[in-house]
């Protein structure tokens, strides 16, 4: 049997992917909404190896709920992008910068 | 009285001008100029007569009050309840903030008679009355920090009054920061109160401070300190914030851009005068400390000499008023520090008559002349307005201390206190306020000759429309005149002699030296005839003489070298050659060093570094760190992720 | 197994929202731009029926239903209460700024709903999984609000941002969530709390999961490192969702701070203590320096809420009853005035003209005194000047802090409290003593008018009762444990 460690350090391994996918990537929008949605699979991951070593299904059922919300979120971040795209002609992270100091 | 028990008498003083305020404040557009200044006036009234009348008589025949009036709920431990203490101290406190302001009340018709802020402007200074009040009655220190800091909101609001003129904006944000440093002080003190005592009402933090005086607290690692001295010392800066004490004394000199009334009102008698009240109302705190009367003594001291010197330089004789009311500040915090504090407050009373009525006075110069302030351009009013002339020579005679005009006794008092006193730096002390009475002499004298005597120097215009000002001017004038004539030799012995404090100051047998005043002390004439002889009285004399040795006896000359020259332009040369006199009378002695410390030590040090510096780099700061926030959003997410490192790491490590 | 219904009672207000946000969505579709006002009415009628409901079946005694997922007890009532009165000011306030601006569409007043769903969901959750539908309920109704102006290039960058930071703070507070999870073996949050009961504070995958936990709180919250979203969606965002954001959600995170940190893990208290001082500290320094600088008016108010968190996190970091019913106190507080300053803001604006700048309150005395008098009062209170209310808020909490012995912080607090007066000052000098650019009359419907003058006179007027509210926080808190 795969010890839990291994899950957790896979989730872990998840979850900074998608951290260095927001902050290193300066190109395009798409790949956050991407490394967001890898980020929850990470926590998805850790959830289900919990729930499973723990014999508890509530985890699970967690892993559900997060899914849903994902795809929701998912459909707000892409109707937030095609409007910023048909305000500037451009996805381009470097240029959402009007708004600072 | 009529039926109305104590209590109701004591909702009353304060009330009555909130009402007035709020009838004037916000029915002022409907209720006209007459109808503002009648319901404030009424309200003021009913106040002072309620205060002199009904109040301290009863307080006087021995009925002290100490208790809540009103109660809004209790919060977790801190009761929010209205509490009024009335005893001897607080109903002199109420008697003089009502009469004087009564007084600013009835004078402010005459000269805001044409402003159109008319109703607003009596709206504030009702306001500011019942703050004041609310200030000097309370019962304990929530409520005594709420009137801290109303009065303070509405001297702000007064300053600022004629926010069309520049300076007088600058003045009043001025005023606002100092005193905003001061009320740190204060609240860190009122903090320090609820901490160890686990209560704000005076009598018992009074009761159990006894029992703290040995009890100590870190406040840097490695420094021990005293609480009572901490506490004492914390409080005492919100006193030199409110009261001007050196270094935060540089905004009453500029708040005086705000109308005269207000000058006389909150910068001279009442609000100014809070910070003495406050620390004599702690006096059985202060007794406890030693350090906290050192520090209080050598900050008045300071005050006291270093602000009359540069009460000479001035020209503006709004600004020469000023700066006498910092320096007489400065007495009354030295006899605070001497545990004088029944000749401190005796002070306080008797300068809040004569100062409000050279403010007044001033004001009414100021009117005559068409807001003129620069004496450069007065002269020779006396024989224009004669009411005013003789009551500004009495608050003049009483300001430099001459008997037996009411600021003699009450100044004489705190010399001789401090140099009974045994407290460190009262020798300091003593010769400061010593040498102070000269320089008082010579720029008081100096202002009233500028200004009456000589020959006119403002232009022909301006002469054919001076007269003397209307009765609503005048009748205060007089009015407070009278007391700066008697109220020294009245009250002397009943204030400082009789016990008439009580048990509402407290004052340690090792530091009693108004007992031991009293011991010396064989009447009012033997205390008249001897002072005759004494040095304040000699040094006062001779601060007259010098200032009418060169502006009455010396102007003459220059005139008279222009009549043997009979040049054309005699009058222009004239008027220089004054000046050019005057700066090199002055060269090797008191005007450099003067200009020297305003110059250098206000404007520059404490103005500019200590208060515009530091906004000036937090400014600064500002500006830069703003560009943290670089609108990339994966700056954004970095901090985030930044932020969250560094709080694991905290932990695993820390 | 049997399936038993649930007690549906303590959820009905919850219920009734939901379900009239989606009669409104549908009524909406059928009406013309003309009869609008339905919408509007139909949303502040849902207002006024949940606060009905909420009133009707207050409870005084705790009461979990769901199996433990959802709790109705004092906390509750009170917070959603405060959340229907402000969202009802807000849609007030906003009903003209969205007409004059071609905004006045129903998915306004739809998307506010579906939040105050989210909020009374948190405030309510006795569960993670609850806790985190409200919160992405909450969420996602406002990215969406935000974008709401789509033609503003402005407003989808700061969508766009909120978005992307959002998400990746849920990401955060679920990953400590699931180590949470994974440590004590359970997801409600009681039983969490019994189960930590028996625990060793010290182990490492607990702090772990309460850092991860404690960062998606702050973001929530704004407070720094986590604000940088705060001043670019503030000044973003029309003004009308500004005030959205600016006031209610503020009171949904007081209660997940409640539920999460004190419901669920007050026995590490001593561990997230020391987070939250860093935090408040940072807030209040940060917020109030940067704030000098500003002048856009909507930003330097976004730098103030970061301050106002900063303060408000000095009642909860005390970690005692009394120190959290102060900072409930102040999140109270803080939303009213909150709501009176962004409320300003709209009144002020007018089609075509969006009264955002510093200079756009110069001489506002002249053009109208008694707006002038208004905005005095709100930036008093909020600089903490007696005797506004706002000053009683800030004493509170810092005498929460030095209830538990720390001075120095104390010291701190007011230290930037004095610092942060500058910029509230910098206001009431501009409206006072600076001479009007524009003289245009200010014009505003009758219920804006009164709505403003009530809320702002709240701040004074309150003072007399001021013991029955802190009364009533103290009991909500009470409760709790």
């Amino acid at each position: 049997m795969i010890p839990l460690e291994h899950y957790l350090i896979l989730g872990a391994v998840l979850f900074s992917l998608s951290v260095v996918g927001i902050f290193l990537n300066r190109k395009n929008l798409v790949i956050l909404l991407m490394a967001i949605e890898l980020m929850l699979l990470a926590v998805n991951m850790n959830f289900v190896a919990f729930s499973h070593y723990l014999g508890d299904a509530a985890g699970q059922v967690f892993v559900f709920f997060i899914l849903t919300v994902a795809a929701a979120e998912a459909a707000i971040g892409l109707a937030i992008l095609v409007v910023v795209f048909r305000n500037r002609r451009s996805i381009n992270v470097e240029d959402l910068d009007t708004l600072k100091g | 009285m009529f039926g109305l028990s104590m209590k109701t008498i004591y909702l009353l003083i304060p009330l009555s001008p909130l009402a007035g305020a709020i009838i004037a404040g916000l029915f002022g557009w409907k209720i006209g100029k007459v109808g503002a200044h009648v319901v404030t006036i009424l309200g003021v009234t009913v106040s002072f007569v309620l205060s002199a009348f009904v109040v301290l008589p009863d307080v006087l025949a021995g009925h002290v009050f100490n208790g809540p009036v009103y109660t809004w709920g209790v919060s977790g431990n801190i009761p929010m309840e209205i509490g009024f203490l009335i005893d001897p101290l607080s109903a002199l406190m109420m008697t003089v903030v009502s009469f004087v302001s009564l007084m600013v009340h009835i004078y402010t018709i005459g000269y805001m008679r044409d402003d159109p802020g008319y109703q607003r402007f009596f709206s504030y200074i009702a306001l500011f009355t019942f703050s004041m009040l609310i200030l000097v009655m309370s019962n304990n220190f929530l409520q005594l920090f709420f009137g801290w800091e109303a009065v303070g909101v509405m001297s702000y609001l007064l300053i600022g009054f004629w926010f069309t003129r520049e300076s007088a904006i600058v003045a009043n944000l001025k005023a606002f920061l100092v005193n905003r440093i001061g009320d740190f002080g204060f609240i860190l003190g009122i903090a320090a109160i609820y901490y160890y005592f686990g209560t704000l009402d005076y009598g018992a933090v009074f009761a159990m401070a006894p029992q703290f005086t040995d009890k100590v607290v870190q406040v840097f690692p490695g420094l021990d300190w005293n609480v009572l001295t901490l506490i004492a010392i914390l409080l005492f800066v919100g006193a030199m914030g409110k009261s001007a004490q050196v270094p935060l004394h540089v905004w009453l000199p500029d708040s005086m851009e705000g109308p005269t009334p207000i000058s006389a009102l909150i910068h001279a008698a009442t609000m100014v005068t809070a910070g003495v009240f406050m620390v004599a109302r702690m006096s059985p705190l202060y007794e406890l400390s030693e350090t906290a009367l050192s520090v209080v003594i050598v900050i008045g001291a300071v005050t006291a000499i270093s602000m009359a010197l540069l009460g000479i330089v001035q020209n503006d004789i709004k600004r020469v008023v000023a700066y006498s009311t910092l320096s007489q500040l400065g007495y009354m915090m030295v006899a605070l520090g001497a545990s004088a504090y029944a000749a401190g407050i005796f002070h306080l009373m008797t300068h809040a008559f004569f100062k409000a009525l050279l403010f007044l006075a001033a004001g009414s110069v100021i009117i005559a002349l068409h807001h003129e302030q620069d004496m450069r351009k007065m002269g020779g009013l006396k024989k224009y307005m004669p009411i005013t002339f003789i009551t500004a020579w009495i608050g003049a005679l009483a300001l430099a201390g001459i008997p037996p005009f009411a600021g003699f006794f009450s100044k004489d008092m705190i010399i001789e206190a401090v140099h009974l006193s045994q407290v460190p730096g009262s020798g300091f002390a003593y010769i400061a306020v010593l040498s102070g009475v000269f320089v008082t002499a010579l720029y008081t004298f100096r202002m009233l000759f500028l200004t009456f005597e000589g020959k006119p120097r403002m232009d022909e215009h301006a002469l054919r429309h001076v007269k003397e000002s209307p009765w609503v001017v005048t009748v205060p004038l007089i009015l407070l005149a009278i007391p700066s004539f008697i109220i020294g030799a009245l009250m002397v012995e009943p204030l400082l002699f009789e016990n008439y404090f009580g048990d509402s100051i407290k004052v340690l047998a090792a530091h009693d030296v108004v007992a031991q005043l009293g011991r010396q002390y064989e009447g009012l004439w033997s205390f008249v005839s001897h002072a005759l002889v004494s040095a304040p009285f000699l040094l006062a004399v001779g601060g007259i003489f010098t200032a009418w040795l060169l502006y009455i006896r010396y102007p003459h000359l220059p005139d008279l070298i222009s009549k043997r020259t009979r040049m054309v332009y005699t009058i222009l040369v004239n008027k220089y050659f004054a000046d050019e006199f005057n700066n090199f009378v002055f060269a090797g002695g008191t005007r450099i060093f003067g200009r020297w410390l305003w110059k250098i030590g206000d404007v520059k040090l404490i103005d500019g570094l200590a208060v515009n510096g530091t906004a000036r780099v937090i400014g600064w700061i500002s500006a830069v760190i703003r560009h943290v926030q670089s609108g990339y959003v994966y700056h954004y997410a970095f901090a985030m992720i930044l932020g969250l490192f560094l709080l694991i790491t905290f932990f695993l490590h820390g | 197994m049997t399936f038993e219904m649930p007690n549906i009672l303590p959820a009905v207000p919850e219920i009734f929202v939901f379900s009239m946000a989606c009669v409104i969505l549908i009524v909406d579709l059928f009406l013309s731009e003309r009869r609008r006002i339905v919408s509007y009415l139909l949303a502040q009628a849902t207002l006024i029926g949940a606060a009905i409901l909420t009133f009707k079946l207050m409870v005084s005694e705790p009461v979990f239903t769901f199996s433990n997922m959802f709790v109705a007890d004092r906390l509750a009532d009170v917070l959603k209460l405060a959340i229907y009165a402000v969202t009802a000011s807000v849609f007030v306030y906003s009903r003209d700024y969205l007409r004059t601006r071609g905004m006045y569409r129903g998915e306004y007043f739809v998307l506010g709903l579906f939040g105050v769903v989210g909020m009374m969901i948190i405030v309510s959750a006795g569960h993670f999984l609850t806790l985190y539908l409200g919160l992405e309920l909450l969420a996602l109704s406002l990215y969406a609000m935000v974008a709401f102006q789509r033609d503003s290039s402005q407003a989808t960058e700061a969508a766009m941002k909120y978005f992307v930071l959002g998400a990746m703070a849920s990401g955060m507070l679920l990953y400590g969530m699931s180590i949470l999870y994974g440590v004590t073996g359970n997801l409600e949050i009681a039983a969490v709390r019994r189960a930590l009961a028996g625990m060793d504070a010290d182990n490492v995958m607990l702090i772990f999961g309460l850092v991860f936990v404690i960062v998606g709180i702050a973001f929530k919250l704004g407070a720094v490192p986590f604000h940088m979203w705060v001043p670019d969606v503030y000044h973003g965002a029309p003004t009308s969702v500004t005030l959205y954001i600016g006031t209610a959600p503020k009171l949904a995170a007081f209660a997940l701070v409640i539920r999460l940190l004190i419901g669920g893990l007050e026995n590490l208290a001593a561990s997230w203590q020391d987070i939250l001082v860093i935090l408040a500290v940072l807030s209040m320094g940060v917020g109030n320096v940067i704030a000098i600088a500003q002048d856009n008016i909507k930003r330097m108010l976004a730098y103030s809420s970061i301050s106002h968190m900063g303060f408000f996190l000095l009642g909860i970091l005390s970690a005692t009853p009394n120190g959290y019913s102060s900072a409930m106190f102040y999140v109270l507080i803080y939303a009213v005035m909150s709501l009176g300053s962004f409320g300003m803001i709209i009144l002020l604006s007018r089609s075509g003209f969006e009264a955002e700048r510093l200079e756009d309150f110069k001489g506002l005395n002249q053009r109208s005194p008694w707006y002038a008098l208004l905005m005095l009062i709100l930036m008093f209170s909020m600089a903490g000047v007696p005797p506004t209310v706002g000053f009683y808020a800030k004493l509170l909490v810092i005498q929460a802090v030095i209830g538990v012995g720390m001075v120095p912080l104390a010291i701190v607090a007011v230290l930037f409290a004095v610092i942060g007066a500058y910029y509230y000052l910098r206001i009431i000098k501009l409206m006072y003593f600076d001479e009007a650019e524009d003289k245009t009359p200010i014009v505003a419907g009758g219920d804006v008018r009164l709505l403003m003058g009530v809320n702002v006179m709240l701040l004074l007027a309150i003072m007399p009762w001021i013991g029955v509210i802190i009364d009533l926080c103290s009991q909500a808190i009470k409760q709790l444990s």
